[in-house]
């Protein structure tokens, strides 16, 4: 190749490293090595290290005693451990449980509530709209507190329907899996209405009209057009209520009761009760693979849409 | 179905509709409609009668649109009535209207196939599933999308959508077929075609075709007869050639076709004729008697379309004695079927002449800048009072 055509190749590359696209992609991309991808690592070499009584409490997983060439000192065995005790699992597959659960929920609380704001008048929107990110305002932890003033046996619902007559002895609504339900479907209802609420807001009105006019009764219109077509917002939705609850501590910590058994709660117990980090770190790992899966699910499914639209 | 069939009007010819006698199929009656101040239809009346391929012509955000919706039930009248076949619709949701409308922007199911699409309307009859199937691949033969049944809309081209969306509302064999712009997004050529298509298709099932149109040329190629609407209003209401041959205002004038307007003042009227002084033209121009019940002193306009001037040379004066006026030639369209010359009269005034390209060539072509005259017979002007 002659010296012209490599120049050329070489400010072809060059073009193409600095253009705009690049530039416009490149804080993003730092963004999330330092702050998702460098965490991860250190979080994956724990969970190959071996667990020891020391400061920090395990041992490296490279020795470069001999000459160049370290030695790989780890072990996988904290990841076969998660298996040998079923406490692992069985706390994987109740999160799942109460996180799938509280997913449905969200989505049935937060379906009608999304259509009734796309569908209100333009004045109304926004006010009904602030009122869903309100609670934001205040501190998480502040508003899974409350629900411990509203849901204990002295608690303002049980006083509520005492006073009502409806029942005479309180109902035990705190410290279960009843309450840990409660918190997670009312911290993450956002978190449904909102992408749900944004399909919905974009739904092409004359569609529904078409159905009318081809003789769809309402609810015949709303079955066949507008919910096939408020899937992306279903799936978004429930994704950003199902991936965060899997692995939910707060809720169950302060709301459960001390048999709830959520993966959360193991491993915080395992860094901070047990002090093993190594084992902390694998069922962190564990439940991020576990996670992936319906996150690639989503990706493709958004790919597709995305390919369907343009 | 059957017995509209009989009393259709034969093959379909613009200028020769007449009004049937008998009650209207559909009926508009004093229907105005407000968005909040703004009166968008204004005390419109209107009767069409079965197998009618009617237009709604007018300008963009003239209320045609708004008057399509009401006919579907997607908008209720602010007030004043329709009837469809005799029955009062107000209230009548849209599911429940013999009415199929095609949307502006086809509003097809991006979710559905093609096939799906046009099913959509059968299912929610009931229709048995074998029936649909066969109903479907009947209406997308029609339409020549047979072969694109299993495809999105998506997939489609914006012509080919169109007729997916045009199949989809004649499926159900609607009575009454409503289209807002159905051709607006074809090329030329396409839409030249498809019009022809529409006429067939509409002669072939016997509905009733309401089209809404901004294009004039499009209204007058399909339509049994034109409603000329203006801000809400409709203007005149006529066959083809009655709104283009008689305008009765300015605006319906200027609208449809092209036209030279000439302001004057009625300066004698008699049995003969009518005498109007223009001083844009220069002259005394005379029309027809008849017409109008213009009085003497009353100041109208007279219209008169480019076609009906004759133009010739400065050697060669037209013998006839009025309606003869000079004038330098300021610009000249060539545009193969015919020529557009514009002429500029004494005092300014542009009046454009087409004459059509008989022969190859012009043995004494008429040339930029040269002097002219122009003539026209009293049965071209057409007065205008308002
Ligand atoms: N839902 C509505 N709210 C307020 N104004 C409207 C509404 N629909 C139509 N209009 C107004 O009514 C007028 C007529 O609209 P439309 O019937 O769509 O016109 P066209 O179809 O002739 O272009 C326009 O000025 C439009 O802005
Ligand atoms: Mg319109």
């Amino acid at each position: 190749m002659s010296a012209g055509g490599a120049g050329g190749l070489g400010a072809r590359l060059r073009a193409r490293l600095f253009s705009q696209r690049t530039v416009v992609l490149l804080p993003p991309y730092i963004w999330l090595l330092l702050f998702f991808l460098a965490p991860f690592v250190i979080v994956l070499k724990l969970s190959i290290s071996e667990a020891a009584i020391a400061m920090p409490p395990y041992l490296p997983i490279l020795d470069w005693a001999d000459g160049l060439i370290p030695d790989f000192t780890g072990t996988f065995y904290n990841f076969s451990f998660l298996f040998t005790d079923d406490l692992y699992v069985v706390a994987y597959l109740n999160s799942i449980k109460i996180a799938l659960v509280s997913t449905i929920a969200c989505l049935l609380i937060g379906y009608p509530m999304a259509y009734g704001i796309a569908k209100a008048p333009g004045t109304w929107r926004n006010a009904l709209l602030m009122l869903v990110i309100l609670p934001f305002w205040t501190s998480f932890l502040i508003r899974v507190y409350a629900w411990i003033g509203i849901l204990k046996n002295n608690g303002i619902l049980n006083n509520l329907l005492i006073g009502l007559g409806i029942i005479d002895q309180p109902l035990p609504m705190l410290h279960n899996d009843f309450s840990v339900y409660v918190g997670i479907v009312y911290s993450y209802l956002p978190f449904m209405i909102l992408p749900l609420y944004a399909n919905l807001a974009k739904m092409d009105e004359s569609l529904l009209e078409a159905a009318a006019d081809l003789g769809a009764k309402p609810w015949k219109t709303f079955l066949a057009v507008t919910l096939p077509l408020s899937v992306p917002g279903i799936v978004a939705g429930s994704m950003l209520v199902f991936i965060p609850a899997v692995g939910e501590f707060v809720i169950p910590e302060l709301l459960g009761g001390p048999d709830t058994l959520m993966i959360g709660r193991v491993l915080w117990n395992e860094f901070f009760h047990n002090r093993d980090w190594p084992v902390a770190s694998a069922v962190a790992i564990a439940m991020l693979l576990f996670l992936v899966v319906p996150i690639v699910i989503f990706q493709h499914y958004q790919g597709k849409t995305d390919e369907a639209a343009s | 179905m059957s017995d509209t069939a009989e009393k259709r009007p034969g093959p379909h010819k613009p200028s020769g509709w007449a009004v049937p006698g008998g009650d209207p199929y559909i009926s508009i009656q004093n229907v105005t409609k407000r968005f909040g101040e703004f009166v968008a239809v204004d005390n419109v009346s209107l009767d069409i009668y079965r197998s009618e391929l009617f237009s709604l012509l007018g300008a963009s955000g003239c209320g045609k649109t708004t008057l399509l919706r009401m006919l579907a039930g997607l908008e209720e009248p602010t007030e004043g009535r329709i009837l469809l076949d005799g029955q009062d619709m107000v209230g009548v949701p849209p599911y429940e209207r013999p009415v199929n409308m095609m949307f502006q922007s086809y509003a097809l199911f991006p979710h559905m196939t093609v096939a799906q699409n046009v099913a959509f309307g059968l299912k929610q009859e009931g229709m048995g599933k074998g029936e649909v199937e066969e109903r479907v691949e009947q209406m997308l033969g029609l339409v020549q999308l047979g072969r694109f049944a299993r495809r999105k809309p998506h997939q489609l081209s914006g012509g080919q959508r169109q007729r997916v969306a045009l199949a989809r509302a004649l499926a159900k064999r609607p009575k009454l077929l409503l289209l807002d712009e159905p051709l607006a997004a074809l090329d030329k050529k396409l839409r030249e075609s498809t019009q022809f298509e529409l006429m067939n298709i509409q002669e072939e099932l016997g509905v009733t075709f309401i089209v809404v149109t901004h294009d004039q040329e499009e209204a007058m190629t399909l339509s049994t007869r034109i409603a000329v609407m203006n801000e809400g209003v409709i203007q005149q209401l006529g066959t083809p050639s009655e709104v283009y041959e008689y305008p009765r205002t300015r605006y319906v004038a200027d609208f449809i076709g092209s036209v030279n307007l000439f302001e004057g003042t009625v300066s004698g009227t008699g049995a003969e004729g009518m005498r109007i002084t223009a001083p844009e033209a220069g002259i005394d121009i005379h029309v027809d008697a008849g017409q109008t019940d213009a009085r003497a002193g009353q100041s109208v306009a007279v219209a008169i379309r480019p076609e009906k001037i004759a133009i010739a040379k400065q050697d060669d004066k037209p013998s006839q004695g009025e309606n003869v006026i000079q004038g330098i030639v300021d610009e000249i369209a060539y545009q193969g079927s015919l020529s557009i010359y514009q002429v500029r009269l004494a005092d300014g005034k542009l009046v454009r002449v087409t004459t059509p390209n008989l022969t190859r060539t012009a043995e004494r072509p008429i040339d930029w800048e040269e002097p002219v005259w122009l003539s026209w017979g009293r049965h071209a002007g057409v007065v205008l009072t308002s």
